[in-house]
């Protein structure tokens, strides 16, 4: 199965969302360009995009393409050069610089390729670090990073250190970081792309169990085209564009059984 | 958020240790080299400290310092005496003398002559003899220091006798002394055997010692002597000051040291902030992976402050703490002049502070700038 077959590409698939208030991610015209002058760069042309609560959203293609450029813009951490953002009912665009910042402490989850964990935390401390930045005290943040990484099956290893721990290991303590304060947009970049086959399939599993939600969206920008069968949708990039949406075989799988339930 | 930061610092042991390093290198040199000088300036005020009894000393107007002898003449010591507000007044002999010793040696000596009458200005740490044997004939007391210094090797032993300009003088006493800034034997005989040993001069009243009487004010009296007799008259403590004044001023002690202390400044500044910075930029990912998860750039400027302020507290306890060993155990051997006041702690706080700040500068900025969308880039 090819994930971007354009005979599943719905030609207007926003037009078939419900309205603005079931969308977690709504970004119009949004261009992004970096530098002055001649040495200007388009990373962004003019994207329109819509991500409705509960999808796992899959954006991919080839690097240079604006993927993370965009995803940096609808989490709050970049300035677009123009056009509308609006996530979670916010319009980041107006946003102050100030209340983006808290607005990524209360809203916004991330899991990087990089995992960027702290070297001298352990796993808990670790996983704790969003509601540290709440403010929460220490010992309550750390039993409740605890739970969640008791949950994605690292109850073992909750006084271990990132150096300890292995690769997927390491993601998923990323992913418990990720989920701890309980946001309503995750936004993971390439979060497969360090591990293998099996610690992949894994770590999508372990995404799509717990933070695909009805009042949350996921966003994942990949390169990993093992993990597309995780996608309900998958938006695909071409310089700075998106050049098309595909139903992703998750969301085609759940049509299906409806469908085959509807019949019954 | 402060523990995240402590956690991020100590995580790193040899950035850590690095860091630490530079404060502790800086606050030692600066505290101990201003300490020996603290050490170095208390040795050229050490007569007058230990001259106990008088609270006002009296000498020619053109005295700069304790060792700076201009003599007076006999008869300024009545004129001193008949001050209104002057409780007493006795004379006192400071000058130096050449020893010649049993054994062939000369020793130039410190002769500090007290008032025949009264010894006053007599030394408090007579620990063999006493005070009272001064009144013997040729009677001397020495330093403890001195004596090993002219005897070096040998017991102590009272009854020893020299000569100082071909009189002869007995040992009939010892005493703890604070050591001079010429590191001599100070010898202590009566005023009018000092004035036997020392060579002769037409004028040998040093100083005249001077108390002011109960409830008069030291200063007032002070400025009635000067106002009647033309002389300078100065507290002990005005005389403690004018003397380290002269050395801060008139000698190269205050630049030598200074040089010392800038460049343990410098070269402290230089080594932490420079780890200091290698250390920011190590974990510039993770500084920008907590302002993407939503820590305000206050949080992170407090983070990193705290951090310097960590390094700058363990720098300082360590580098003091060291200063105040090497101080120990110079105290007995070497003989190097140690003191560290409060304000020399305080001083090195101070400039710890400053280096501190100054190398957490850098890593500031660029924790302050780095885009919290860089967390994205592989």
């Amino acid at each position: 199965m090819t994930a971007l077959d354009p005979a599943r590409t719905a030609a207007t698939p926003e037009a078939a969302l419900a309205g603005d208030r079931d969308l977690a991610v709504r970004v119009r015209g949004v261009t992004k360009e970096f530098g002055t002058g001649d040495s200007v760069t388009r990373a962004l042309r003019g994207v329109d995009l819509d991500v409705p609560y509960g999808e796992l959203l899959m954006l991919v293609g080839p690097s240079g393409c604006g993927k993370t450029t965009l995803v940096s813009i609808i989490a709050g951490t970049l300035e677009p050069t123009a056009g509308e953002v609006a996530v979670l009912g916010f319009d980041l665009v107006a946003m102050s610089n100030g209340r983006k910042v808290r607005f990524r402490r209360d809203n916004v989850g991330f899991v990087y390729q990089a995992y960027n964990l702290l070297p001298a935390l352990t796993a808990a401390e670790n996983a704790a670090v969003p509601l540290l930045i709440a403010g929460w005290r220490r010992a309550a943040a750390v039993e409740a990073a605890s739970d969640v990484l008791d949950t994605l099956g690292l109850g073992d290893k909750l006084a271990s250190l990132p150096s300890e721990l292995s690769g997927g290991q390491q993601q998923r303590v990323a992913i418990a970081r990720a989920l701890v304060h309980e946001p309503r947009l995750l936004v993971c970049d390439e979060p497969t792309s360090a591990l293998d086959a099996e610690n992949g399939r894994i770590t999508m599993e372990l995404i799509q169990r717990i933070a695909v939600q009805p009042d949350r969206a996921v966003i994942v920008v990949t390169h990993d085209s093992r993990v597309y069968a995780f996608a309900d949708r998958i938006a695909s990039m071409e310089d700075g564009r998106i050049e098309s949406i595909a139903v992703g075989p998750r969301q085609m799988r759940t049509s299906s059984d409806s469908a085959a339930s509807g019949s019954l | 958020m402060m523990w995240i930061a402590w956690k991020m610092l100590i995580g790193n042991r040899v950035k850590y240790l690095g860091i630490v390093f530079g404060v502790v290198f800086a606050a030692l040199l600066i505290a101990q080299q201003s300490s020996i000088f603290c050490g170095l300036m208390s040795l050229t005020i050490s007569q007058i400290r230990d001259t106990e009894g008088p609270d006002i000393w009296v000498m020619d107007r053109s005295v700069q310092y304790v060792d700076d002898i201009k003599p007076l003449a006999d008869t300024e010591l009545f004129r001193v005496k008949s001050v209104p507000g002057v409780e007493w007044a006795v004379r006192f002999y400071k000058g130096l003398g050449r020893a010649r010793i049993q054994e062939g040696t000369y020793q130039q000596m410190i002769l500090l002559g007290l008032d025949d009458a009264t010894l006053v200005g007599a030394p408090a740490g007579v620990f063999m003899g006493s005070i009272a044997d001064l009144r013997k004939p040729d009677a001397v007391i020495m330093d403890d220091a001195g004596y090993k210094r002219t005897w070096p090797g040998e017991p102590y032993r009272l009854g020893r006798t020299f000569e100082m300009n071909d009189r002869r003088a007995v040992l009939v006493g010892l005493t703890k002394a604070s050591r001079t800034f010429q590191s001599f034997p100070i010898c202590y005989p009566r005023y009018s055997q000092a004035v036997l040993f020392a060579p002769p001069e037409r004028k040998v009243l040093s100083f005249v010692l001077a108390d002011p009487a109960p409830g008069v004010d030291p200063e007032e009296v002070c400025r009635r002597i000067e106002e009647r007799t033309g002389l300078q008259a100065l507290t002990r403590s005005q005389f403690v000051w004018k003397t380290i004044r002269y050395y801060l001023q008139k000698t190269g002690i205050p630049v030598n040291f200074g040089i010392t202390v800038f460049l343990g400044f410098l070269v402290g500044t230089a080594i932490a902030g420079q780890t200091f910075y290698l250390f920011t930029v190590e974990n510039i990912r993770q500084f920008g992976a907590l302002k993407a998860m939503g820590t305000s750039n206050w949080t992170i400027l407090w983070m990193v402050l705290a951090q310097a302020l960590q390094v700058g507290v363990v720098g300082y306890g360590v580098g003091v703490g060291l200063a105040a060993l090497f101080g120990q155990a110079v105290k007995g051997g070497l003989r190097l002049s140690f003191f560290m006041p409060w304000q020399v702690l305080a001083i090195t706080a101070a400039a710890v502070f400053v280096i501190v700040l100054l190398a957490s500068l850098l890593s500031i900025r660029k924790v302050l700038v780095v885009d919290p969308a860089i967390v994205f880039r592989s």
